[in-house]
């Protein structure tokens, strides 16, 4: 199990980083969200992988508990990336609209001569 | 335990959203009321340095849960300085960006500038690693949409780029969080900072990639070499009351760095012992030389500035990068004076920049207080450029001071000294332009007709400036009482077990 976990995130942050790279709008969006992804099961194996056990002490009997606390980091991860997803979707929107492209770079002519107006 | 601690994150997170729902019609019931925030955050920023100034570390505990598992906010000198540094600029910006209407050329300007606030403190405030990436991204989100305000072509597309920049810093921020929590079992700055040390060097291949990964994270957002790309296209595209905000912005990158690797990663610690300040350094250096290139190259007046942030950036970061706490209090002071002093450049930009065709370095017709710019432009320059008899003098001088060990002397005194350099002719090339050759030309006439000259500025345009001016000469004036602040926060920051202890007490009972 654990090299099935290990390999889903290294192939889920090699393409998100892969898009990443392609300094388009919508690659992009798509390469963060992998990469969110991949961080957020990331996260949740950081306190070690367990089948079949509860995140919750018990009171009544010795059975094992699996780590709650990264399962409580990961809630806000995943709250956080996608709320920071809706942003990017319509920044890149109106950035869209405004320049009429999807090109993430800026060109050093574009910053010299466009906006001295 | 006092309430104090956690209300400069409170009232701004309960003023925003009642600015946004309630006054997104009213511009001017929206500017009493962020005024009234911000000054109310001033009071409470004063406050928690009169808490902090006798050295007790304070701690409150959310929701009364003992430290290493609830979530604690620590008050200590540091944060104290810090948070006071945030009001103080924010109320100047706030001021500059209502006299001048920025805040009504796009939609909730206020509500925006209050959760960007909130966030900002709460960064400066948390003791719990998690907690401070949700704060990370609280004035991170708030910056998006501030970094956007108003619109337009140029601005939106560097606004994407910010975005896009800053979000895979988050990830890696995640990944490095992940990475920490996998090989200790804890988040709280304190609560790491114990346990860290006890790792034996042989075993600590995951802590060390932990710590150079939040190093990355926390570069980002301090503009250092290599990822310091995204922040002459960003700042130079902000509004400019917007970029003068965003010279905390930086420092909370510092802080983290100072804060984390300081505390937790600190000297001593045998798992990543030199190794953080033998990247910092060099990168801190290259980062000197880039933003000083950069104020020589620059065309136009808003990325010359943002380049000069750059390098101020550098300097800083070569004094953290000693991790000595001689050399700490030197950079707290340069911090403060480079936040005051970006800030001016900013506002005075604005002013500047309004009145003309666009913010080219190229002569045009002089304004019509050509002189009192001048003075204000090259009064914050010295300043930035670090000349005496501004701040910016005795900062370097401290700086320099501090970085006198035999292996590091030659690099970081030929960088800040010949960045300084550069940084002089770049600004004084840049003045000469904007304000002495332009009085040479006349204001085109057409057919007859002079045309209009740009409006003058009004008094409460000017005041904010001359606020951050007068923060600059007072830090000047009372640099031995403020050097010997820094000089305690920075020996309370090192006092790494008088932090643990202080943190990780037990709750007494009631």
């Amino acid at each position: 199990m654990e090299f099935l976990v290990a390999s889903a995130i290294g192939t889920m942050t090699a393409g998100g980083v892969y898009l990443l790279l392609r300094l388009r709008t919508f690659p992009v969006i798509l390469g963060l969200a992998l990469l969110s992804y991949a961080v957020n099961v990331f996260i949740f194996s950081s306190g070690r992988l367990a089948i079949d056990m509860s995140p919750i002490l018990s009171k009544y009997g010795e059975a094992s508990y699996t780590d709650p606390l990264p399962q409580a980091l990961v809630l806000t991860a995943i709250v956080i990336s996608f709320g920071m997803t809706a942003v990017l979707v319509m920044i890149s929107l109106g950035a869209f609209l405004e320049a009429d492209s999807d090109a993430i770079d800026i060109d050093q002519t574009d910053l010299d001569e466009d906006s001295a107006k | 335990m006092s309430h104090w601690i956690i209300l400069p994150v409170v009232l701004p997170a309960m003023l925003a959203p009642i600015i946004g729902f309630m006054m997104r019609h009213d511009i001017v019931l929206a500017r009493v009321t962020s005024t009234f925030g911000t000054v109310l955050l001033l009071g409470i920023s004063f406050v928690l340095l009169g808490m902090a100034m006798d050295g007790t570390t304070h701690i409150y505990r959310l929701g009364d849960w003992p430290a290493p598992f609830g979530i604690v906010l620590v008050l200590d000198r540091l944060s104290a300085l810090m948070v006071t540094l945030t009001a103080t600029l924010a109320l100047m910006v706030l001021l500059h960006a209502m006299a001048t209407g920025w805040d009504d050329r796009g939609k909730h300007f206020h509500a925006l500038f209050q959760f960007q606030l909130m966030g900002i403190c709460g960064a400066f405030l948390t003791g719990d690693i998690f907690n401070l990436f949700v704060f990370f991204e609280i004035l991170l989100i708030a910056s998006y949409g501030l970094m956007i305000h108003s619109g337009g072509r140029e601005r939106m597309r560097a606004g994407l780029q910010y975005v896009v920049m800053n979000l895979a810093g988050s990830t890696l921020f995640l990944f490095a969080l992940g990475t920490l929590y996998a090989s200790t079992g804890t988040l709280n700055i304190a609560d790491l900072a114990a346990k860290i040390p006890e790792i034996p060097a042989d075993e600590a291949g995951l802590v060390r990639v932990a710590a150079m990964l939040l190093m990355i994270v926390f570069a980002v957002k301090a503009a250092l070499f290599p990822v310091q790309f995204w922040l002459p296209a960003t700042y130079s595209n902000a509004p400019a009351p917007v970029a003068a905000l965003f010279a905390i912005m930086t420092k909370v990158g510092a802080y983290a760095i100072l804060r984390v690797h300081t505390v937790v990663f600190g000297p001593g610690v045998a798992g990543t012992e030199g190794m953080i300040d033998a990247w910092l350094f060099p990168a801190a250096i290259v980062t000197i030389a880039l933003g000083s290139i950069g104020v020589l190259g620059a065309k136009r007046l808003m990325p010359l500035i943002s380049f000069s942030v750059v390098g101020s950036m550098g300097t800083l970061l070569v004094a953290v990068a000693a991790f000595s706490p001689v050399a700490t209090t030197a950079a707290l002071y340069y911090m403060v004076h480079s936040t005051f002093a970006a800030a001016c450049l900013f506002l005075i930009a604005d002013l500047v920049v309004s009145r003309r065709n666009g913010d080219s370095l190229t002569p045009t017709f002089a304004t019509l207080q050509n002189g009192l710019f001048a003075a204000i432009f090259f009064a914050a320059a010295i300043a930035m450029a670090g000349m005496p008899p501004l701040s910016g003098f005795l900062g370097k001088l401290l700086v320099l001071d501090a970085l006198r060990a035999p292996d590091v002397i030659v690099w970081a005194w030929t960088a800040i000294l010949v960045g300084s350099l550069l940084t002089i002719v770049g600004f004084a090339r840049a003045g000469s332009a904007l304000f002495w050759k332009s009085t040479a030309i006349a204001a085109p006439e057409v057919a007859g007709d002079p045309v209009e000259p740009p409006s003058q500025a009004n008094v409460a345009e000017v005041t904010p400036v001359m606020l951050t001016l007068a923060v600059l000469v007072a830090l000047s004036v009372f640099a031995g009482p403020v050097a010997s602040y820094l000089e305690q926060t920075s020996n309370q920051l090192f006092d790494r077990s008088g932090y643990i202890s202080a943190v990780l007490a037990p709750v007494e009972e009631r």
